[in-house]
Order: structure tokens, then C-alpha cells, then sequence
């Protein structure tokens, strides 16, 4: 018969001892001497990166994931080196960032804001994480922003297309470098007038939260002032699955474009329910039904299958263009991976290389330098042309795409052409434009 | 008026899917005593029984054509289905696209063997404890399910086609007196609320009119009664699993055309499926699909423009709004008896 040692003192003893070692971390953090969050002090340095493991969006995340990888790879000397070779700025060498291996730890955002937060927190407060991207939603993207903050590390926003993100919660810690809300009206409305003419009356169906509201925003005014009558905006609930009882006002409601201001499986199933009451075949006001998706991404095309010919929309970037870091981008991805690189693998794989960039330049992990480096930065050679970091709210300027769904595909890849590429000049805006009013960078915060 | 018989035909369609779930669910749960959380994720099996389907009608073998390019710059692989190459291109082509209805084929067996393996595997050790603990275990076995789909499907909703010949829409208007292209209707749809009153009448045919049947009601009405009788009504009520799991599985595979399948979908069904057999009236069979095709209809008329400037949120809420209004009025729900889940 074995002896049994516990006692309620020992318990306690113990419990008290493991509480204190838990929380060694934090309270290092809290009292160190570092001039910052998570000062690198041996020969490495970790990134976190926050993306959607599970839940709807997971599919995007493993794609960020992978172009993260390969990112860390190039930054540490490893592969081809890939837009190592076009970035313009030729601070990175190879040899990690400013000399210190470059590792990583994910964290899974299960594209919920609470999730991400918590999973970033533990990045940066038990992994020692200097600097957080990915993420495939702007709440996920405000919340998480806000976190890094706080905490004193810089923020690499990955898939946010919410005008808010660089618009009222913007934070001096953050940078987004994906496209948002206005820029797609500003470079859609254009062509949908080439294209569709300046007569026409649009229906929007609108996700009913942050995302929707600012885009129905942006396309709603982008078009109006081109001459079309906006006859009906229809908020759908976000965890809607079916949307025929939507579609069909649609039909007698007097429009003959039918904005879809949808994102994920709520886009797919709603265009896809578009599809099957016949939109496109019909003729309204003497004109042909039109529909337009104003934020595509390759991941959604697929989903959609053959519902999406034809029918246009914008994206940050594609696969397909053909500037050398696009290209450069494209061969280490897809000889590694198998596949064509997504839209939001390419943003997180420029922003991890932009980051790493930006210390070598600032010549510290100190967060304030590398905000310092990144404001007003103008580089070229990592997809759609020069691009500028604007230093008045961090959000990134370049070239826009406006795609449209391939009437003939070749394979699975290219179910979207590109339709026209929208100069950066043309989808600028002032950082006081009322879209974006009401928020304010701040300090940056160190931390530590 | 066209525009309510379009939001009434968009009700019934919405209603088909929540009656044919929860059919099975009180079926379950009049035959077994069993609130089954994972029914919803039966309706999700359906759905990808006709993904692999399709999948596996698409196996192709690749041959280099020198002639395109693939993303890369290297050769283009073009994959060719093996159905096609074995019938020809024609025949194959037709096959890959019939995939969904010969999917019905297909699910049946599957569904039942599923729905006799969970219930015999894990159900049956819950039948005498708490219904917490059955809506736990049901509701986690869910969880399991939808992660294994997601494991080998992706997270990404999955096109699963109408055959060419049945897609597309029919000017319905026309047919009954109205002007053309006022009731213009998708022709998937009136399938799946044909199919799902197939469905729900073949069942209370089998209940009605069979020996089997009799013998099933019999047991849910009195259960010690039918077991001194000498019949073994526990096996009865296991098939009866079985085919309140086909019947879910079905309406997924039917589904599929309407919105693509994703491995989240039993879950977007399951509460919605509960609320329409608490209003119906819990172990109601009748009241089951009377909820269903009600409270479908009543959603659909609360997503109309009038509804939601009128009272806004209504479109997210009118569900439940209306089972707290039949809970209060008749707490039995619509069509409940007494005494079940009384004690």
C-alpha cells in the first residue's frame, strides 16, 4: 500500500510556487530594464503570427501561414530568396534581421476578436513575439491593433478591408498594408461607367456589421457620383446562410445591378442564390442585370465555381500581374507550395519582409524606430508597383485591381482576369476625408 | 401579390429543410427519448456524401499538353475524369453531371449504416441519463463530426452543381396568370419542396400504414407494453435512427445545390431545427413539419424590405419571437402532448 504524501499545506505550497512561475513572464516584462517589449537578447528573434487556423476563414489563414513561413525562410537566408531579389530597399541581407535568426510562433484568431486577442496577448507575453501579422477580418484587425498598442509591439494588419482600420481606429503601433472600403469604389466606379454606363439604379445586399456598412459606404457614394440612383441598401445578417428571401425583392424592385457587399460564405451563397433566381438573365429597365462583388478574393472565386463569370469586383493584388516582385513572389510560392499564392498570403508575406525591413533600416527592434522607418516609406518591387506607407494614418497606397469572373478558365487557378489596373493616384484620399475622420494615430508606444 | 407568393414559395423552400431536420430530430426523440445535438451535423454528411460523390466522379488522369502553360511557365497538366475516358466524353460528362440526384443513391445506405453505428456506438449508453448529458455528448460527437469534414474538405463552401437540365429558373407567373417575369423562380428550389414532401409523406406512410410502423408508434406511445408483448422494439427503434439519419442526410444531399456545402453547415440548421420542434411541440411528428414550413414562411416575409425598415432586427429575431409567443400561449407547443418531457 503506497504512502500518500498530500497535504492541503502542500497544495498551497506548491500552487503558490507554480502561480509565481507562471507568471514570471509577464512580471519580467513588466520590470525589466528593457528600453522595450520583448528586446531580443540572444541570437534569435521571434514574430507571432496571428491567423485564422479554424473556423470559416481557416482556408485564408493557412495560406497567410504558408507565405509567412516562406517569408521567414528568404528573410533567413534559406530558398531562392524571392522578393528579397526585386524589394528596392536592399537592407535585408539573408541573415535574418539585423543578424538575429528569425522564428516564429502562431497564434489561431478563429477569426473571432476576443480569440485573436488572447491568442496575440500569449504571442507577445509568454512566446516574447516583437511584432504580430496576419488575420483575415477588420473586427479581428481593430481588436488585435488595439492589443499591440497597448502592449508595445508593432502590428502588421493582415486582411482588413474595413475603412475604420486606418480610419477611426487607427494607432500609431499599427500599418495596414491591404486596401480598404474606398479605394475599391475609387477604382471600381470607373470601369463599372465604361462598362454599365451612368445610368443605372443598384441594390446593395450589405453584411450587417462594421465591414459592410463602411464598404456599402464607399460604393454607395463612388457610384453615386457617378449618376446612378442607389434604390435600396438591405442589411442581411452575417450568420445568414440562405438569401433567396433577399434576392427576390430584388427582382420587381426596379434596379438592374445588384451590389453584394458580402465577404467569405456569406458572398459565395449570396451570389450563388443570385445566380439561381436568374439575375443575369435578366433585363431590367431596358438594360442587362448586372451584379458586382466590390472585395473579391481567389479563395471566395473558388468557392463560387462558375456563378462568378462575368461578374466584376476588385482585389489588392493577383497572381497574375506581372511586375518582377509579383513574379519573383509567384515562382517561390508556387515552386514550394504547388499552388499560386492568394491575395492575403502575398499581403502578409510583404509585411513580414517590410517589417524586417524597416529594423534593419531604424537599425533597432525598438518599436518607435520602426515606425519611424516604415512612415512615408516608398519602396517598389513587391507587387503592384510603387508603393507608399502614408505616415498620417499607416495605410498603404498602390496600385488597385479591378478583376472580373473568367468566362473560360484554363484550371483552377484562374477563375479571374484582370480587368484593369487602378493607378495609386486614382484611389488616394486625404487622411481627413469623412470617411476616415474621427480617430487619431497617437504616441507610439514602446512598452517595457 | 407577386412579390408575397415569391417570399411564400421562399418559405416553403427554407421550411422543407428545418421540417426534414426536424422530423428526424423528434422522430429520435419520440422513438429513443433522445435530444440529439447532432442531428445538424447529419444534415452535413448528407451534403458532403454528394461532395465525395462528385469528387470521386472527377478523378482524373493528367496528360502533358505542350501547348499551355501553367502558372509557373512549365507545361500545362490537363486532367481528364476517368468516367470519361471509360463512357466516353459525352456519357462521362453527363454523369459528373447528374452527381447530386445519383448522390441520393448513394447517401441512403451510408446515412443508415452512420445513424446505426452512432446510435449503437455511443447513443444507447445515454438513454437513462439526464438529457443535459445527452445534449452534451450529442452536441461534442457534432464537434467531432464537422472536424473530420473540415480535416479532409477544407473550411471553403464547396460548389455541388444542379444537373444542367434541372438549373437555372422558371418564369412561374406566367403559369398562373400573372405577367412575365413577375414570379421568376430558381427550378432547384421547387425541387427540394417537392422532394421534401416526398420525404415527409413517405414517412408518415411507413408510420401510418405499415406493420413496422404500428409497431413504432405503438412503442413511442407505450414502451413496456410493446416490450411484454414479446416484440423488440429497442431494434426498432435503432432503424427508426437510422432512418431519421437518412432523412436528415437526404436533405442535406438536396441541399447542396441551393447553397454550397461547408462543414459548419449542420451547425447554422441545428438551433433553428430545435426552436421548430419545441414550437411544434416536442415528439410531435405533425408538428414538426407544420412548425417547419410555418416558421420558414415567417422568416422569409421578416427579411422583406418592409418588415425590416418597419421593425428593424426583426429578420434576426422573428424565430424566436414567435416560439416565445406559442410557448406562452400553448407551452406544449403547437401540437404537443401531454406528459412528454413533462416529468
Amino acid at each position: 500500500m503506497s504512502k500518500n504524501d498530500v497535504t492541503r499545506r502542500r497544495v498551497l505550497k506548491t500552487g503558490a510556487v507554480a502561480g509565481a512561475g507562471l507568471a514570471m513572464p509577464t512580471v519580467f516584462t513588466a520590470q525589466s530594464a528593457s528600453a522595450f517589449t520583448n528586446e531580443p537578447t540572444g541570437s534569435n528573434v521571434i514574430l507571432g503570427f496571428n491567423v485564422p487556423q479554424t473556423g470559416p476563414y481557416a482556408e485564408e489563414g493557412n495560406d497567410e501561414l504558408l507565405a509567412q513561413q516562406l517569408a521567414v525562410e528568404h528573410l533567413n537566408g534559406e530558398g531562392d530568396g524571392g522578393c528579397l531579389n526585386t524589394f528596392t530597399s536592399k537592407a535585408l541581407k539573408g541573415n535574418g534581421i539585423l543578424g538575429k535568426k528569425v522564428e516564429f510562433v502562431t497564434g489561431d484568431t478563429q477569426t473571432k476578436s476576443d480569440a485573436a486577442r488572447a491568442s496575440a496577448k500569449s504571442m507577445i507575453e509568454k512566446d516574447g513575439a516583437v511584432m504580430i501579422n496576419g488575420g483575415s477580418s477588420s473586427g479581428v484587425a481593430v481588436a488585435v491593433q488595439g492589443l499591440c498598442q497597448e502592449a508595445g509591439v508593432i502590428f502588421m494588419a493582415g486582411l482588413t478591408h474595413a475603412n475604420d482600420t486606418t480610419g477611426k481606429d487607427k494607432k500609431a503601433n499599427g500599418f495596414r498594408h491591404f486596401f480598404n472600403a474606398y479605394m475599391s469604389g475609387a477604382a471600381l466606379a470607373p470601369v463599372l461607367a465604361a462598362e454599365m454606363g451612368k445610368e443605372r439604379r443598384a441594390y446593395h445586399l450589405t453584411a450587417d456589421y462594421n465591414w459592410g456598412w463602411t464598404q456599402e459606404e464607399s460604393i454607395v457614394a463612388s457610384t453615386e457620383a457617378l449618376g446612378w440612383e442607389t434604390v435600396n441598401t438591405v442589411k442581411t445578417p452575417l450568420a445568414s446562410t440562405d438569401f433567396s428571401s433577399y434576392i427576390a425583392p430584388v427582382l420587381n424592385s426596379g434596379a438592374d445591378v445588384l451590389v453584394l457587399n458580402h465577404y467569405g460564405g456569406n458572398m459565395v451563397n449570396s451570389l450563388t442564390n443570385a445566380i439561381q433566381f436568374g439575375l443575369l438573365d435578366k433585363v431590367a429597365n431596358g438594360k442587362d442585370f448586372k451584379i458586382v462583388v466590390p472585395l473579391y478574393s481567389e479563395l471566395m472565386a473558388a468557392g463560387a465555381g462558375e456563378n462568378i463569370k462575368g461578374v466584376l469586383g476588385s482585389m489588392n493584388w493577383n497572381w497574375q500581374l506581372q511586375d518582377e516582385g509579383t513574379k519573383a513572389f509567384v515562382k517561390s510560392f508556387g515552386e514550394k507550395y504547388e499552388k499560386p499564392p492568394s491575395n492575403s498570403a502575398q499581403t502578409c508575406y510583404a509585411q513580414v519582409l517590410l517589417y524586417a525591413d524597416a529594423v534593419e533600416r531604424a537599425g533597432t527592434f525598438n518599436p518607435c524606430g520602426v515606425v519611424e522607418a516604415l512612415e512615408d516609406f516608398e519602396f517598389d518591387g513587391l507587387g503592384n508597383g510603387p508603393t507608399w506607407y502614408r505616415g498620417a494614418d499607416h495605410q498603404c497606397f498602390k496600385d488597385v485591381l479591378v478583376v472580373r469572373g473568367n468566362e473560360n478558365p484554363t484550371n483552377a487557378y484562374d477563375t479571374l482576369e484582370i480587368v484593369e489596373i487602378t493607378p495609386r493616384a486614382q484611389v488616394e484620399y486625404d487622411p481627413e476625408h469623412p470617411m476616415f475622420a474621427g480617430g487619431s494615430l497617437g504616441e507610439c508606444n514602446p512598452g517595457s | 401579390m407577386d412579390a408575397i407568393l415569391l417570399q411564400i414559395l421562399n418559405g416553403l423552400d427554407k421550411g422543407s429543410a428545418y421540417a426534414l431536420i426536424a422530423l428526424g430530430l423528434t422522430l429520435i426523440f419520440g422513438t429513443l427519448g433522445v435530444v440529439n445535438f447532432a442531428h445538424g451535423a447529419l444534415f452535413m454528411i448528407g451534403a458532403f456524401c454528394a461532395v465525395t460523390l462528385q469528387r470521386l466522379l472527377n478523378l482524373s488522369f493528367e496528360t502533358v499538353d505542350e501547348t499551355q502553360k501553367d502558372f509557373l511557365g512549365n507545361p500545362l497538366k490537363v486532367k481528364t475524369p476517368y468516367v470519361e475516358a471509360w463512357f466516353g466524353p459525352e456519357t462521362g460528362a453527363a454523369i459528373i453531371d447528374w452527381s447530386v440526384p445519383l448522390a441520393i443513391l448513394v447517401a441512403i445506405p451510408i446515412m443508415l449504416l452512420v445513424g446505426y453505428v452512432m446510435e449503437r456506438g455511443l447513443i444507447k449508453h445515454f438513454y437513462k441519463r439526464p438529457h443535459a448529458d445527452q445534449i452534451l455528448v450529442t452536441f461534442g460527437l457534432a464537434i467531432v463530426l464537422q472536424e473530420i469534414v473540415k480535416y479532409f474538405f477544407g473550411a471553403n463552401p464547396i460548389q455541388t452543381p444542379p444537373p444542367e437540365a434541372l438549373s437555372g429558373s422558371i418564369d412561374l407567373g406566367v403559369m398562373v396568370g400573372f405577367d412575365p417575369n413577375a414570379i421568376i423562380y430558381p427550378i432547384w428550389r421547387l425541387i427540394y419542396f417537392a422532394f421534401a414532401t416526398l420525404i415527409i409523406g413517405g414517412i408518415f406512410a411507413f408510420l401510418q400504414f405499415t406493420t413496422f410502423g404500428m409497431v413504432v408508434r405503438a412503442g413511442m406511445a407505450d414502451r413496456e407494453t410493446v416490450g411484454l408483448l414479446g416484440i423488440n422494439i429497442d431494434r426498432r427503434f435503432t432503424i427508426m435512427f437510422g432512418i431519421a439519419a437518412a432523412v436528415a442526410g437526404l436533405a442535406g444531399v438536396m441541399y447542396g445545390p441551393l447553397n454550397p456545402p461547408n462543414y459548419h453547415m449542420g451547425m447554422d440548421f441545428l438551433v433553428l431545427s430545435f426552436v421548430v420542434v419545441v414550437v411544434g411541440g416536442m415528439g410531435s411528428l405533425p408538428g414538426a413539419v407544420l412548425a417547419g414550413f410555418l416558421l420558414g414562411i415567417l422568416e422569409s416575409f421578416a427579411s422583406t424590405t418592409w418588415a425590416t425598415t418597419t421593425i428593424p432586427g426583426i429578420n434576426q429575431i422573428i424565430i424566436y419571437l414567435v416560439a416565445i409567443i406559442v410557448l406562452l400561449t400553448r407551452p406544449r407547443g403547437l401540437m404537443g402532448r401531454k406528459g412528454v418531457m413533462e416529468d
